[in-house]
Formats: C-alpha cells, structure tokens, sequence
C-alpha cells in the first residue's frame, strides 16, 4: 500500500464542527460530574467504588452485558443477514420492527419483558413447566439488554452487507471459491468492523441500561442488582458524590473497553485496505 | 442536490408537525400552584385539588390552577432540591422534606407551622394477601417463616419501604424486650423471604398484583385498600398484624418558591384546606386516617384497629432511623453484604 | 456451463443454510420483537377500542405528544449535521487520535442514561455551576423544555455517526476522488457522491437517532419534574399513567410510540422507491448514448 496525499477537501471544518460539538455535548457536561467525584478524597473515593455490593453490581452489569451482547451479534447478524439478502414472507414487518426496541420506552419494554417472562406471563408459563426462571432473577437482565440492544447489531450490520458489491463476490466466484469460502474471504471481513461497531455499541447501551431492566431484574443485592440502580440509590440519599464515583468508574471501564474495541477494529480495517 | 431539498422538505414538513399539534395550554389562571407529591397520593390530590379550585374561586373569585407532580419521595425532594419550583410539598416522610431545610427552601421548624406535625393525615403498614389468605399470614411472625414470600419495595429507594421496615423492626423490639439484636435478626430473617426489591411502592404492588409474585405484600394502607379497588376487588385480602407504625406524611409550604412568585397565602390556604372537614373527608376517602375528630369518628369502621407506634418512641426520629438502618453501610445494607 | 453453475452456487446460499437462517430469525424476532409488541397493543385495547382513543386524545397525552416531537424535532437534525461531519473526517481522512476520537463518539452510549440526565442537573439545577445565575435570570433549564431537549440531544449523540462511520469507511474514497479528478468541486463530490452512496446509514442513522429520542425515559426522566400536562414526554407519560394503575391507557400511549415502526417502513420504501427511479434514469440514459 502507498501513502497518498489527502485530496479530498472539508477535514478542517468537519473535524473542528465535531470537536466543538462534541466538547459542548458531550465533554465539558461529563466533566462536570466528574468534579463533582472529585469532592471525596482518594480513600472515600475508593471505598464508594470497590464496596463488595457495588462489586457484586459490576458484576453483573457487565456479565448481563456481555452475555446479551453475545446473542445479539449472533442473531443480530443473521436477521441483518435475512433482511439484506432473502426475500420471504413477512420482511418488511421484520426489517421495521427492528426499531421498536428504541422506539418503545425503556420501562414500558421492562413492563413488558417482566409481564410476558414472569411465571403467570405468555412465555413465563411455559417456561416455569421446565422449572426456568427468568423474570426476577439475573436471566431477565440478559433478556432486557438482548431486546434493547438488538437494533444496534442490526442497523449497523445492514447498511454495509446492501452497499456490498456483487462484483467482488462474482470475481471471487470465478476464479473457483465456493460459498463458504466467499463468505469467509470477501464477505465476513468487510463487515467485521461494522459487525464490531454494532455489538460495541449494543455492549456500551447494555451497560448503563436502567429502565428496562430494573422491572425485570428483581434488584436483590449481591445477585440481580445492577450498577445503574445503585448510583439511583446513591442519589436517592443525597449522595451525589458516591453516586459520581460509582459512575465515573463505571464510565472509565466502558470507556477502555470502548477504545480497546475501536482500535482492533481500525486495525482490522486497515489489515483490509 | 435533491438530498438536500428533501432534507429540506422533511424538516419543514417535521415542523408543520409541532406547530400543528401545539395546544392552546394558556389557561387564564390567576395562580398556578405546583405541588410535588410522592407516588401513593396520586387519586387523592387530583380530587383535592378540583375542590380547592372550586372553593377558592367561590371564596375569592380568583382563578387558580394547580399542577402536579408525583413520583419516588426521595426522588422529588432532591428535586426541588436542584430547582424543581414547588410552591407546596407533601410527601412520604419528614426526613425527605428535612433535606430542603439545607438549601435554605424552607426554615427548620418547618414541621410545628402546622398542627399534628404537619402532617393532615396518617396511614400505616399493613398486609396484602391473596384471596382465602392460603399461608395463615396473621402477623409480622408469620413473615418470616420458612416458604412465605414476602413483597416489599427497596428501603433505600422507596418512602414507603422505609416504614415497612421499620414497622417490622418495632414489633420486633416489642416481642423481644428491646432487644435490638433480636430485631436485627427478625428483620434479616424476613428480608430473606423476600425474592423481589421493586424500587418503589407502586412497583411492588404491580409485582404482587399482576405477576403474581410473593404470598404477602407490605403495603400503605390506603395503597392496599386502592389496589384492591382498582386492581382485583375479591381477588385480595387485607390483613391487619396486630401492631404498626403511624406514619405521618407530612406536608409544607417551600418558603423561598412561594416568596419569589407571590404565592404564599393561596400555598397556605391550599394546605390549611387539607385540614378542613371537607379536607379530612376527601383523604379519608382515598383511605387515610383522617386526623379531625369528628371524621375520624364518621369513618372508624373502614380502618382495621391497629396499636400503632411512632417513630419517635421506637427509633428518635428520622434522622437517626436513617442513618442506623438505611445509610451505605447501615443495617439494611449488612442484611445482604455480610459485615465487615 | 459447469462454471456457471458454480459460480452461482457461491452467490448464492445453499437451501439448507437459508432455512436455517430464517428459522433462527423467526424465532429469534417473535420472541424479542412480535410477541413484545402483540402484548403491549393487547393491553392497550384490553378495554376496547373507545378507551384506547379516549386515552390518545386527553389533553395531558397530546401535551406530551407535542413534548416528544419537540425534542426528537431539534435532536435529530442537530445530531445529524454532526454525524455526517464527524463521518466525512473519521471515514475519509487519516489522523492521529482516530480511535480515540470514535470512542470519544461512543461515550454517550456508556452512560447510564440516568447520569446523562444528572449531568445537567449538576450543571443547571439550583445548586449546579450555572444554577444561581440562570436563577436571578429567571431562566428555566431543568425542570422545564430546554432541560428535555438537552437530554435527549446527548442520549442520540452518537447515532447518526455511528452508522456512518462504518458504512463510508466500507466505501472508502475512491470516488469521491474520482469525481474530483474529474473536475467536480467538493461540495458537489460530497451531495452527488458521498450522501447519495450512504443512503442507507443516513436512513437508519436517523431512524434510530429519532426512535431513540422518542422512547427515551431514564435521562429525560431526571431533568422532567414530572408536571402533567407540562414537562412530561410520551415515555414519561405512560409512567404516570401505568403508576396510576390506568394500564390500558399507558399502553395506548406505548402503542403510538411502537408505530413508529410504520414510518421507517415508509421512509426505508421511499428511498428504495427514489434509488429505483435514479437507476432506472440513469440506465436509460446511457442506453441512448
């Protein structure tokens, strides 16, 4: 690959809309609940973060987290998949109710989920037949951060496998490479990166996900109770800030896992070009 | 190009969409009153406040309007807290209105302006069961027997839970001789037969109501008598144990707020209305204990009898009570994190 | 012959894999989506259809109806005027601090939505950096419609330019170079070559942004104040009504929120409809020449 000089025109106004809009947003608002942590000393500060209930919650916030995560890059990519290369009954109700996850509140798919997953509710009856609970225990805050986070997988997925040009596959095809093989070769890695945006994405909302969840979970401590809950509680006794000290940790760990997740995926992509 | 038109075309069209559905909320009101309430009082101000509309206009010919806000009690003190302009308060507890003293919102003797410590009316803690009461729930013994599901809200989140506990914890403390170990211990054994914390009181009802979780609910009386009324009347009983917490709800008038917009003796009056008869009848009602003699009387048969405490004779007030069980670290908390 | 074959073969996926595939989505989409959806309208109409429009068109449903629209109205186009700028120099330039920069995007997305709300509250609430003075101005923030609007502009920060940073990264910038080289400024690059190319980010970018500034509660649910009839959004509306065991009525409110599924039904058919004529322009010009 050689380097070439930049022709293309506008980065200097592109770049400095996004850092000023992105400061005003997002950074300088952020900061200041930050300061606001700064009010506690280094030992208070640690001791607000690391208390074995807050623990136990990152646990669980993450574990529910990664775990949803999971199921949607999986069937997020396969419903992406349907819908970008299959004609069959029923897809366009499909491909538009992908969206309802954003679209529907938070506590009303909480509602929802518990109603339809607890051991009286559509699913939760059949389930309970087997001896399953997922309604109040940590199961339901998986199946709350699947449906949430569903529509991130799929939506950035999509995009790229329509864009994708059957050229490259047709070329592929003709110098002898079965499906298999053009999926792995052509097809899987020029959607990689967006596949890895998606479930990035999906794991940063599960992660600070509270609405949904927090009618489903059960909230017991130690067990089912979420990080977002307990900076809820915090704030509820006027601890603003023990509450910023559970959050800004809770933001730094999303934010390395962010940031380790983008830049495997620009070296993926540079491995690429 | 075209994008650009259509992008155009879309937000145009977007915006015929807002001003369209734009209604004429301008209202001619004289005074607009917000009272920022908790959960549980929803039924009741909605039909106090048509009243007090219907009276004031008669009395003084003004128009007034009143807003409302209800939500979790701890949740709407930091509220007006943070700038939330509330001319009046009324919520679960004293300790959420004490945090508005701080900031200078209102004075700290706020709760002898008043009568009855402010609080116009009273409710307790009792039992929600299911129909035919199938596990012999009688009372707070029962609680914590092996297989008995109990549904309460989280203490540290919810007005109402708080009372739960602290109602348990005193029936403890009178069938152990004080002992404070002892009540540690029942309280922690029926904490344990609890499988849900919904986060508030209303939250909890719903689990227990129509999830069909848990075999008993800990509940406000006047939550317990509404959620049988709208939620399954013949499908719940109430059971009332054979002692309680009175718990005082109080209300106020936030000072600053009602300086700054002029509102002061209409925020009075609205809350003085509250112990009228007319008042005391309207909260009876909506299923509290009216605080006026002669209502009280009027209404006795709809209240189970009950020995109730206060929390100043078990626990010596608020603020001590939060700070022993429900702070970080506090007793609640080493219920579920084991001591360190 | 036989290489036709073959090479259809690996265009296409082998039957088995295809219902594999789709028995995988339906059973994954009725459980996550269909079953969701059917439950939330049966308890809307659980009442019949005449409570289901009484509770549409109360006056304190419309208020937050009009509230919703609002703040989706200045959140999404301020959102995505910075998605396409942040794209344009993420996807097609290079620079150091890249990664950085897109996880820096990403932030809003890890925020617990109610510290998004709480950030401005720390910021403009009574007793935030800016309380006092709005105060003696007299200007409401929190607690009050610009309060909302801020919320909600942070929790979709990220959307539009989520979408697109990958879908332009995909394409590269082969043409838009071509296009440049051929004489075309680069504005005329950017409209005729960069957006219509990215189509479909653009599209689900701002259906998202859009779903997701409807259906916001955590965030918006901090700075509200819960006014009936005032400061309360759709999402917070069917809070109130559901807390007020009316939940017939919070579902009818829920339920308009769901039909928003129709309209990217009918924005994503509008685009394919508008690209299908284009194609079918432009295939028939060059057929003339």
């Amino acid at each position: 690959m050689f380097k070439r000089k930049d022709i293309l025109p506008g980065f200097n106004l592109a770049i400095g809309y996004t850092v000023l809009y992105l400061l005003l947003i997002v950074l300088i608002p952020l900061s200041a609940s930050f300061l606001r942590a700064a009010d506690l000393s280094a030992g208070e500060f640690w001791r607000a973060a690391t208390a074995p209930r807050v623990v136990a919650s990152y646990k669980v916030t993450f574990g529910a987290s990664l775990a949803a995560t999971a199921v949607n890059v999986v069937f997020g990519f396969l419903t992406a998949w349907a819908l970008a290369r299959y004609r069959f009954p029923g897809k366009r109700l499909v491909d538009a109710l992908v969206d309802l996850p954003f679209a529907l509140p938070t506590a009303v798919a909480g509602i929802t989920l518990a109603a339809l997953y607890a051991p009286n509710g559509w699913i939760g009856r059949y389930l309970a037949l087997w001896d399953v609970k997922v309604a109040y225990t940590p199961l339901g805050i998986v199946v709350a951060l699947i449906f949430t986070g569903l529509p991130f997988v799929v939506r950035t997925v999509e995009p790229v496998l329509q864009e994708l040009e059957l050229e490259q596959e047709e070329a592929a095809a003709s110098l002898g490479a079965g499906r298999w093989q053009v999926f792995t070769k052509v097809i899987f890695p020029t959607v990689f990166p967006a596949l890895l945006t998606g479930a990035t994405l999906a794991f940063a909302r599960s992660v600070g996900e509270y609405g949904s969840v927090v009618f489903i979970a059960g909230n017991m401590p130690m067990v089912s109770e979420i990080t977002p809950l307990l900076i809820i509680t915090k704030l509820e006794q006027f601890d603003y800030p023990g509450a910023n000290a559970v959050a800004s940790v809770m933001l730094g760990i999303s934010f390395l896992m962010l940031l380790v997740i983008n830049l495997l995926q620009r070296w993926s992509a540079r491995r690429l070009a | 190009m075209k994008i650009a038109k259509h992008l155009v075309r879309f937000i145009s069209a977007a915006a015929a969409v807002v001003g369209l559905v734009a209604p004429v909320t301008a209202q001619a009101a004289d005074f607009v009153l917000l009272n920022v309430s908790y959960d549980p009082t929803r039924e009741l101000y909605h039909e106090f406040n048509q009243e007090f509309i219907q009276q004031w206009k008669q009395k003084t010919g003004q128009n007034v309007l009143v807003n409302q806000s209800h939500a979790g009690s701890g949740k709407q003190a930091r509220g007006v807290v943070d700038g939330l302009e509330a001319d009046v308060v009324t919520l679960a507890l004293a300790y959420d209105i004490d945090v508005l003293v701080a900031p200078g919102l209102i004075p700290a003797n706020w709760q002898t302006r008043l009568p009855n410590n402010s609080s116009p009316y009273t409710s307790t803690i009792v039992f929600l069961v299911r129909k035919g009461n199938p596990k012999k729930i009688k009372d707070w013994n029962d609680l914590v027997k092996p297989g008995v599901s109990v549904i309460t809200p989280n203490p540290k989140t919810s007005g109402g839970a708080r009372w739960n506990y602290l109602a348990a914890w005193g029936y403890a403390l009178d069938h152990n001789n004080d002992d404070a170990g002892k009540a540690r211990e029942f309280v922690t054994a029926l904490f344990k037969n609890v499988p849900v914390l919904d986060s508030g009181a209303r939250g909890s009802t719903t689990t227990f109501t129509k999830r069909g979780i848990g075999d008993v609910l800990l509940a406000w009386e006047n939550e317990a008598f509404l959620a049988i009324n709208e939620l399954g009347p013949g499908e719940f009983e109430i059971v009332a144990p054979s002692e309680s917490i009175l718990a005082e709800p109080p209300v106020t008038v936030v000072d600053k707020v009602v300086d700054k917009r002029g509102t002061r003796s209409i925020a009075q009056a609205y809350l003085e209305y509250l112990y009228s008869e007319r008042g005391q009848e309207l909260a009876a009602k909506y299923f509290y204990r009216p605080r006026l003699k002669e209502v009280a009387k009027k209404h006795e048969k709809q209240f189970p009898k009950i020995d109730l405490f206060t929390i100043d004779e078990k626990f010596g007030g608020w603020n001590v009570a939060q700070k022993t069980h429900f702070a970080d670290g506090g007793i609640f908390d080493q219920i579920y994190v084991p001591g360190k | 012959m036989r290489n036709g074959i073959r090479r259809n073969q690996a265009l296409f996926d082998p039957p088995w894999a295809r219902a594999g595939i789709l028995l995988a989505v339906a059973v994954f989409v009725t459980l996550f989506l269909v079953v969701p959806l059917a439950l939330v309208f049966w308890q809307a109409l659980e009442k019949g259809f005449g409570e289901y429009f009484a509770a549409i068109a109360d006056p304190a449903t419309l208020a937050a109806v009009r509230l919703t629209l609002i703040a989706a109205g200045v959140a999404v186009p301020l959102n995505l005027v910075f998605g396409v700028a942040a794209a344009w120099a993420v996807a097609k330039f290079e620079f150091r601090g890249k990664g950085f920069l897109i996880t820096l995007i990403d932030l809003p997305f890890s925020v617990s939505p109610v510290m998004s709300g709480l950030i401005f509250v720390l910021l403009f609430g009574a007793q935030g950096w800016f309380g006092p003075w709005l105060a003696a101005h007299d200007i409401k923030v929190i607690f009050a419609v610009p309060g909302i609007v801020l919320a909600t502009v942070f929790v979709t920060f990220p959307f539009v330019a989520r979408e697109l940073i990958p879908l332009m990264q995909a394409q590269g910038k082969d043409e838009e170079e071509a296009a440049l080289t051929l004489g075309a400024s680069g504005w005329q690059s950017f409209w005729r070559v960069t957006l219509p190319n990215a189509k479909w980010g653009l599209l689900y970018g701002v259906l998202l942004c859009n779903a997701r500034a409807m259906g916001e509660f955590g965030a918006v649910s901090v700075v509200s104040g819960h006014i009936r009839g005032l400061t309360n959004t759709m999402p917070l509306h069917v809070e109130i009504l559901y807390n007020e065991y009316n939940f017939a009525g919070a579902f009818a409110v829920a339920s308009l929120l769901a039909l928003l599924a129709v309209v990217t039904l009918v924005a994503k058919k509008a685009v394919e409809w508008k690209y299908a004529a284009e194609l079918k322009a432009a295939k028939g010009r060059e057929g003339g020449q």
